[in-house]
């Protein structure tokens, strides 16, 4: 099974775009190698910015290109992008409404053991409550495909977070369900349904199994599009079970959990447990290290949803 | 040729009444900016109703947005909106004329108030240009109160680092802000010194009320290649009555009924005084 890292990617779909669209311009804040845009620097210089280490000079020169028609694609760490340039994001690219989309590689606690300064549990709460700003975190680099094909038809700002490794696929080569601002239906159950995006993606897929091993069965939902979040689809899958479960690589305030409540405590009742990093600074390790010792892996994920439907 | 400082006296009229009807306005900074927007919309600047949506026009960003009421007029007098429109809405429930730039209205390109954004989004159209190899020139104006923002100083690195001599930056150097004189809130007393040692062209315009002064500054700043430019446009806060010239309280203010007919008084002594130089 291929894997690339979703960053790789984002780079491969602007590359193949910008062969024939030349108003496609990258920008990077001397993030060019740890956001894989080192190729896109070297193929189409000139369409590619070198800000330096400076993330509020790249999200506004970003605006200032966009106002003049270009296709802005600011690549910088998820951790610097979404709080030292918020309020270039803010008034910027989303009150001024320009097109650029902003790249926060690296997301979440991908940096593991660099700190706190590094993770970037905040993005989601941060990026989704500007007004105009939306929020995309892909699962694996075949939805990211999609998701960046999808992304170069609007002209609309938006925030888009990956991870810094590459994933285990979500979706196989050649059949990736995906459709703009809706929920992938990763699998459907009766029980509980589980609503996770990014990195979260894949071990909630897997609890699913090891919950029918039980005789449980799960519905798990894809939900890369946190904002617009695909209400439908929230409620569909609530109605359908007797709990609710979210899991991100986030802050346990204003991300994908807080989101879901919403929609299900309004539309829905149902009991939703939030499964998150937790509000405190993360301890230190690998991706891995961390959620395995948080539960946010496939085990934590189906343990919390065997408990809740017994 | 319409004579343009007797015009900034009409305009600045236009500005109090701007004020008096929305109960709200920078005042202090409008009397200071209005003649460098006078001088960029009517003297250098591709820029008018009919082609503000024309990919090669000149593109001007109001960075320091709070100066808003002053570009309202001079829009309105350029035929975007009229005066009218302005005096009924501004700061009104659900109007487009907010106070600080909103680009839902025709003629403004970008929203600001948060000062520090404009020389950065500046720095990207002109980028765009040399990108596009379109010979558009871009325009700012920040307050020198604005320049503790370090993203000034980002932006001001990136456009020498660039080379972007089809930007143009003004610093409206009235040397208040709303806390007091610039140089006791923090100093900025070797300005030039600083944009120079960040690769630009510095022009001091030493009355930078004065629209000549300006205009010329503007012609220079075009003949410089390799480099951005900046104007040091020394001015008066509050410039045009002596009610309100260089009084920090003056920054935002409405004037009482006497202090407006005493303004209006001394605005149109100065108009009839420009007309008969």
């Amino acid at each position: 099974m291929s894997k690339i890292a979703n960053k790789q990617m984002i780079c491969e779909v602007l590359m193949e775009a910008a062969k024939t669209d030349k108003d496609i311009v990258a920008l990077c804040s001397d993030s060019r190698g740890s956001g894989s845009f080192t190729p896109f620097a070297d193929t189409y210089p000139e369409q590619f910015v070198e800000t330096g280490i400076a993330e509020q000079n790249l999200v506004s020169i970003s605006a200032g290109l966009a106002k003049c028609g270009k296709k802005a694609y600011a690549v910088s760490p998820a951790c610097f992008l979404s709080t030292r340039s918020y309020e270039q994001a803010k008034v910027d690219v989303a009150y001024s409404n320009t097109n650029v989309k902003l790249i926060g590689i690296s997301g979440g606690v991908s940096y593991g053991a660099l700190g706190m300064s590094h993770h970037s549990a905040q993005d989601i709460a941060a990026m989704a409550a500007i007004p105009n700003m939306r929020v995309y975190i892909p699962s694996d680099h075949l939805q990211t495909k999609e998701l960046v094909k999808a992304l170069l038809k609007d002209e609309k700002p938006a925030y888009i977070r990956v991870g810094r490794n590459a994933v285990d696929p979500v979706y196989e080569e050649g059949n990736v369900p995906f459709e703009m601002d809706k929920a992938t239906v990763v699998c459907e159950g009766t029980d509980v349904a589980i609503i996770a995006c990014g990195e979260m993606v894949k071990p909630a897929k897997d609890a699913a199994e090891i919950l029918k091993e039980q005789g449980i069965s799960a519905t798990v939902l894809d939900m890369y599009c946190v904002k617009p979040l695909d209400k439908d689809a929230v409620v569909k899958a609530a109605e359908n079970a007797k709990a609710v479960i979210t899991v991100e690589e986030a802050s346990p305030f204003g991300g994908l959990g807080s989101m879901v409540s919403q929609v299900v405590g309004s539309e829905c009742p149902r009991k939703v447990i939030n499964m998150s990093l937790p509000d405190a600074p993360v301890i230190t390790g690998t991706s891995k290290e961390v959620f395995d010792y948080y539960g946010l892996n496939a085990e934590g994920i189906a343990q919390k949803a065997a408990e809740l439907v017994k | 040729m319409e004579n343009l400082t007797a015009l900034s006296y009409d305009l600045r009229k236009d500005v109090i009444e701007i004020i008096c009807a929305g109960k709200a306005g920078h005042i202090g900074g409008d009397m200071s900016v209005i003649d460098t927007l006078i001088t960029l919309y009517f003297k250098q600047m591709n820029i008018s109703p009919e082609n503000m949506d024309d990919p090669n026009r000149d593109r001007f960003v109001m960075s320091k947005g709070h100066s808003v009421e002053a570009l309202y007029a001079v829009l309105a007098k350029k035929g975007f909106f009229t005066l009218e429109e302005v005096l009924e809405n501004f700061s009104k429930f659900g109007s487009k004329f907010i106070g600080h730039p909103n680009n839902k209205l025709p003629g403004i390109e970008m929203n600001s108030g948060s000062l520090g954004h404009g020389l950065p989004v500046c720095v990207g159209m002109a980028l765009a240009g040399k990108m596009n190899h379109q010979d558009y020139r871009v325009y700012t104006v920040m307050g020198d109160g604005e320049l503790a923002e370090g993203s000034v100083w980002e932006g001001a690195m990136a456009a020498s680092h660039y080379k972007l001599d089809n930007l143009c930056a003004v610093v409206d150097r009235n040397r208040l802000q709303i806390s007091g004189n610039t140089e006791d809130v923090m100093h900025h007393d070797d300005l030039h010194e600083r944009f120079r040692s960040f690769g630009w062209n510095v022009i001091d315009v030493k009355d930078g009320n004065s629209i000549d002064e300006l205009n010329a500054a503007f012609d220079e700043a075009k003949t410089v290649k390799g480099k951005p430019t900046v104007l040091i446009a020394n001015t008066v806060k509050g410039c045009g009555s002596p009610v309100m010239e260089n009084k920090a309280a003056w920054h935002h203010h409405v004037p009482s009924e006497e202090e407006y007919t005493q303004i209006m008084k001394d605005l149109e002594a100065r108009k009839e005084a420009a007309l008969h130089e």
